[in-house]
């Protein structure tokens, strides 16, 4: 428990050194080293990153849905004024699906086959609320509808079976904000989607935010749909955070190379590419064997313009080159502008 | 779902008119003399042509199989001809020349003693299989967990007799706890039915015990790790119910379809434990009609056991689509 006069200072999420372990035959898998960042309530945080990056690791741990018994945790979780890294399980329990909710990556098998959606929703709700049987089904109903299900009177008696992969997804929206919790993780929610119902989810998630006020961590890997829904983007890689900034200063002012290699491997239609994909070469580094120095080294093109070979001796820090931007690089900031400001017009089919 | 169940019946009807032919075909009509073997060590050719005789085996193949099947249904008189016809009723799955018996008589006689039998076994191995399953699963990975399988391992290792012949040996004839196994209807000597029934429930249980922990434990342990077990957990519901309503709900499942042929093919008759304790059931009957050459009853007890397993394939399927609502049935 915390003071009242702590708790006003702080933002409304805020995450400090967050560190998760799991101990494995091979050795220690730290999926999450160190990560730091702090939303206000009502913001939308996008957290980027490749597979394995430890962005879906941070959301279970702020969710308390990592294993104790498998996995260390430390660091510290500040959630509306309440410190939740060392909070027993029952009352975290108690945060999960009211204080803060969850949305998966595969709403095909996110819910449970074997019971009708309708009553997946009034679980979750008189989980947590006193509230009748009855009451709680017109209440599914009414946030079934407001989610889009179409001709909901009938669709509540559903299996999830017998509902497109969308309107699935559109259900564990509705289960995740049924008890308007105050803040909404959402893991890859478009990912296993088609695109045409992608952008319908997105925009789902962004109208039901400003309605409730909700304050949103999407996590994706994919760059090219944060643009219009997130306020703030951290780009995480090899468990850390390397890059943090304003939606719109991280697309036109990135300055970590790896944030840059992301930019380069998004797909766009609506212009003509210089000559084709540029994916960042390698493969993302082993949890268990990260390189001494700077994680990105190995797959980095700019690391021999550092002096000494500091990348790859030496762990960067997460520096500030302007407010509201923080960078983990060694790269000197006017050469990590260069940098910059040439891929960026190389991308923008500017330069031949 | 109603169309589909007229449709699979018709199909389980078909199955077993196959069924029949094949079996009948399979035990009355290979190479080798039936009728020979009707008679012992002093037969005359004239005794064996009076016995094909009686026993019909001198009409064609085909005459041969309608009056076994209308047998079935209607009934049938063996050497109608004769000044002693033997009457069999329907329905009538033949007459044992070796037994002087109506095979239907025999199986009727014989099956209770196999229906106890393996409902005990059953409801025990079920038990204990599932529940220790479940624990090894909530343990997973430390002592109580290895323990079981070790459990589990030991059971699989060790055959039927082998355990049966132990058990007597100590249990029976050592320690004398129990007396020698004597067969008794349970509505006539529930507690001498019992004493004989313990130690045979005990052998056919321990294999299939072995075997659903296994399967219970990586079931539940597979369920553990479903996406939908975390969004219960992410609903904020109390672990208690994640695990029973959410991961054992779904984990269980398909143990419905396992148990339900697994007794299926136990309610054939279990010929190991039921020679070791001398239980008159159908595994005994089916043994000793095998050695006794006794080919009505054979082709009886084939018939039976393969009808008890078409009929609880169609009802595990049935009962599958009620536990488990995305097997639709159409």
């Amino acid at each position: 428990m915390t003071t009242t006069g702590e708790s006003l200072d702080r933002p409304f999420l805020s995450v400090t050194d967050l560190a998760v372990a799991f101990p494995t035959e091979d050795g220690l898998v730290r999926a999450v080293d160190g990560v730091s960042f702090s939303i206000e309530r009502g913001r939308t945080l996008a957290i980027v990153g490749e597979s394995g990056s430890g962005k879906s690791v941070t959301a279970q741990a702020i969710m308390g849905l990592i294993n104790r018994r498998a996995a260390s945790v430390s660091g510290e979780i500040w959630l509306d004024g309440q410190e939740l890294v060392g909070l027993p399980e029952d009352e975290v329990q108690a945060l999960r699906g009211s204080q803060m909710a969850m949305i998966f990556q595969d709403p095909m098998s996110s819910l449970h086959p074997f019971y009708r959606i309708g009553d997946q929703i009034t679980e979750a709700i008189r989980v947590h609320r006193n509230v009748g049987p009855a009451a709680a089904r017109r209440e599914a109903i009414e946030m079934l509808r407001r989610v889009g299900i179409p001709a909901v009177e009938r669709r509540v008696d559903d299996y999830p079976h017998q509902l497109s992969g969308g309107m699935r997804q559109r259900v564990m929206i509705a289960m995740a904000l049924i008890n308007s919790p105050a803040l909404l993780i959402a893991d890859e929610p478009t990912t296993a989607l088609d695109v045409t119902v992608q952008a319908q989810i997105l925009e789902l998630i962004s109208t039901l935010k400003a309605d409730f006020g909700t304050t949103v961590i999407l996590i994706t890997h994919d760059l090219g749909i944060v643009a219009d829904v997130a306020d703030e983007v951290a780009v995480m890689y090899g468990g850390r955070i390397v890059e943090v900034a304003p939606t719109e200063v991280l697309y036109n002012r990135p300055e970590m190379p790896y944030t840059l290699g992301l930019l380069s491997s998004v797909p766009r239609m609506d212009r003509e590419l210089p000559e084709r994909l540029d994916p960042i070469p390698g493969n993302p580094p082993s949890p268990i064997n990260l390189p001494i120095g700077c994680v990105f080294q190995p797959r980095c093109n700019y690391s021999d313009r550092v002096a000494d070979g500091a990348c790859s001796s030496r762990r960067p820090d997460l520096v500030a080159t302007a407010p509201d931007h923080l960078v983990r690089c060694h790269l000197p900031a006017q050469e990590r502008r260069e940098i910059s400001i040439n891929v960026l017009r190389v991308l923008a089919g500017g330069a031949q | 779902m109603a169309g589909y169940m007229v449709r699979r019946v018709l199909q389980m009807f078909l199955l077993l008119f196959l069924l029949s032919i094949v079996v009948f075909f399979l035990f009355n009509l290979l190479p080798g003399d039936p009728a020979r073997l009707t008679c012992g060590k002093a037969c005359t050719p004239a005794i064996i042509e009076a016995n094909r005789h009686r026993l019909g085996l001198d009409e064609p193949p085909l005459t041969q199989y309608t009056k076994f099947v209308s047998g079935i249904f209607v009934g049938r008189t063996f050497s109608a001809d004769s000044p002693q016809p033997i009457v069999c009723d329907a329905p009538c799955l033949g007459y044992s020349f070796n037994r002087h018996e109506q095979v239907m008589k025999l199986i009727t006689t014989a099956a209770p003693v196999t229906f106890w039998l393996a409902i005990g076994a059953f409801i025990l191995w079920i038990i204990a299989g599932i529940s220790l399953g479940i624990f090894a699963a909530l343990n997973h990975g430390r002592w109580p967990d290895r323990l079981v399988m070790a459990i589990s391992l030991i059971g699989y290792s060790l055959p039927a007799f082998f355990i049966g012949l132990v058990l007597i040996f100590f249990v029976i004839i050592k320690w004398q706890m129990l007396p020698f196994p004597s067969y008794v209807s349970p509505f006539e000597n529930p507690v001498q039915f019992l004493q004989t029934m313990l130690l045979p429930w005990i052998v056919l249980a321990t294999l299939n015990t072995a075997f659903y922990m296994r399967l219970t434990r990586n079931q539940v342990l597979e369920t553990f790790s479903e996406d939908y077990v975390r969004t219960a957990r992410a609903k904020g519901l109390p672990e208690r119910t994640v695990i029973v309503h959410h991961a054992l709900r779904a984990g269980l499942t398909p143990i419905v379809t396992a148990a339900g042929m697994d007794l299926a093919v136990l309610l054939g008759g279990a010929i190991i434990s039921e020679n070791i304790f001398s239980l008159p059931g159908l595994g005994a009957l089916a043994v000793s009609s095998i050695t006794d050459s006794d080919l009505p009853l054979i082709t009886g007890i084939t018939l039976l056991t393969a009808s008890i397993i078409i009929v609880a394939n169609l009802v595990v399927d049935l009962l599958y689509a009620v536990v488990d609502p995305r097997v639709r049935l159409g």
